[in-house]
């Protein structure tokens, strides 16, 4: 088992459609995250930030972008990226930093200032970009492949949409109570079940947006901690960041087709209970033992599928755990007490570290309203394009 | 002046109503078939790599999942913004011999509401769309029972 690293500072710049520049909600993530630790600046070894998201692919160059708008100091510098799961590949470029020695106290930042409308590629012809051929060939936005594996849990697992719905009832209570969540209000059912069909069988409401947003995170080593921080912080113990097996039998963005599994035999994990499993196994702990999950709601269906994935409950019975209110405040495994995606609308390179942020809140105890009494191990997952997908847990 | 035929993606798919296919590529090496078509080095992690060459793929299958698109896609996809949106029905369809999935748009006039999952559907040409000197051509799938 590998050494933990502490979580010395969270911050965010609240999500929304603000309008401006990534690179300022990148830095008041960072001042906000320095000033939680307790932190100057130029205390900080090194700078890890996540690309901006272009049409796919990475925008801008992140790690000296920030660094420059903090202030030139001299800090190592490293920008990542992995689509969705960039945040979570800075965190862990920052603690294999950490762990080999070579910062003790690292800044990792992701913010973007999302595009409008569907997430689109970039202009010109690309037919060698798989990206660019299912737009052209097929007009396969996102919530097309949203559509098809809700439709799929439909006739496999017996999802219902009023099943899909309460899991947008559920975030949208928890993003009610979060200041930093785009999305303050409340919705019903009946408002879900009254949106516009945007990919059948899922609803605008089912949806995630795109959004505005920074977060960051300051971490350290665990001997920097003892000398510089309050004592007991949280701490992350295990990064997955494992790249799916071939064959590939999961209809993924932004392919066309799956890999055949007719010569080789699938894993018997599929690609996002393989990012747990390898999570679980690096921190030496189960499902069993976790008191939260932030997981990566694109659509509420995808929200049910995480639970089976990280083992909250058996395959397929998704909804059932949903049903039985075990997901939700109050229940065995609360799932995205920030609200999720549903309430902040993705900003994606700063999407997974704000979900390693609301663990941080929780297991110190310092989330306010939506705090889940006693909160001791988190887990956060995600998935984007191109086979890439993380998961972090963090212990108290 | 006739529109030339043109293939939206060259090689990978070919023929007419009677014998219209999806191609895909297979290993000579593993077996393994691969679509869209990999042509430079087979993908399974196994095998040190064989001669790829072309192989049709299976004509039916059975509908994995599908859905549609209620709203106009951004550019690359080609549509005219003077006419009013059109949804189309969108299915993914697992071949049982390959033991693949192949995503791909529903011919025209099938709609959300003709579809179950597991129902067997065929491979059949389809227009994607045309300009004044393109038929861009493509390949849609369709229920066997119509
Ligand atoms: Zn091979």
């Amino acid at each position: 088992m590998t050494d933990d690293v502490a979580v010395l500072g969270a911050g965010m710049h609240p999500w929304g459609k603000w309008g401006r520049g990534f690179v300022e909600y990148g830095a008041v993530a960072a001042r906000a995250a320095l000033a939680d630790a307790g932190l100057d600046w130029r205390d900080i070894g090194s700078i890890v930030g996540a690309d901006t998201v272009r049409g796919g692919y990475p925008g801008y160059v992140a790690g000296a972008t920030f660094a420059k708008a903090l202030g030139w100091q001299g800090a190592r510098v490293t920008s990542v990226y992995a689509a969705c799961a960039s945040g979570a590949q800075a965190v862990s470029t920052a603690r294999a930093q950490i762990l080999a020695g070579l910062a003790d106290v690292v800044l990792v930042v992701g913010a973007d200032a999302a595009p409008k409308g569907f997430f689109r590629p970039a202009d010109g012809d690309r037919p060698d970009d798989p990206d660019w051929l299912r737009f052209r060939v097929l007009g396969a936005t996102n919530p097309v492949y949203f559509g098809l594996f809700a439709r799929r849990r439909m006739a496999e697992h017996g999802d219902t949409p009023e099943d899909f719905a309460q899991v947008k009832v559920k975030n949208a209570a928890m993003g009610s109570l979060n200041p930093y969540a785009r999305y303050r209000s409340r919705v019903t059912a009946e408002e879900v079940a009254a949106s516009a069909v945007v990919a059948d069988p899922l609803r605008l409401l089912d949806i995630c947006a795109t959004s505005d947003g920074g977060a960051a995170l300051v971490l350290s080593s665990m001997e920097f901690a003892r000398r510089n921080a309050p004592p007991d912080p949280v701490r992350i113990r295990a990064v997955s960041t494992v790249t799916p097996r071939y064959p590939q039998t999961v209809l993924d963005l932004p392919d066309i087709a799956t890999d055949s599994a007719a010569v080789v035999a699938p894993a018997s994990d599929p690609f996002r209970a393989s990012i747990a499993r390898s999570a679980y196994e690096e921190a030496g702990i189960g499902p069993e033992d976790l008191s939260l999950a932030e997981v990566y709601d694109l659509s509420t269906a995808l929200e049910l599928q995480w639970y089976e994935d990280l083992g909250l409950c058996a395959g397929g019975e998704g909804a059932k755990l949903l049903r039985e209110g075990a997901t939700g405040p109050g229940g065995r495994i609360p799932v995205n007490t920030s609200g999720g995606l549903a309430s902040f609308g993705e900003a994606v390179p700063a999407q997974a570290i704000a979900q390693v942020c609301e663990l941080t809140w929780q297991l110190r105890g310092a989330a306010g309203e939506r705090q889940i009494p006693g909160a001791r191990v988190g887990i956060s997952a995600n998935q984007g394009l191109f086979g890439h997908g993380s998961a972090v847990i963090a212990v108290r | 002046m006739a529109r030339t035929r043109t293939p939206v993606v060259a090689g990978w798919f070919a023929g007419g109503p009677e014998d219209f296919r999806l191609l895909g590529t297979r290993c000579s090496a593993c077996a393994c078939v691969f679509f869209p078509r990999e042509d430079t080095h087979c993908r399974n992690p196994g095998c040190a790599g064989g001669e790829l060459t072309k192989v049709p793929l299976s004509r039916r299958g059975r509908v994995w999942s599908y859905t549609d698109s209620r709203y106009r896609p951004p550019s690359p996809y080609v549509t005219d913004p003077e006419l009013p949106w059109e949804p189309y029905a969108l299915i993914a369809v697992e071949l049982e011999s390959e033991r693949i999935v192949v995503l791909g748009q529903a011919a025209p006039g099938v709609t959300v509401a003709d579809l179950t999952v597991g129902m067997e559907v065929e491979v059949v040409p389809g227009v994607l769309h045309e300009d004044p000197e393109t038929t861009w051509t493509t390949w849609h799938w369709r229920p066997t029972g119509v």
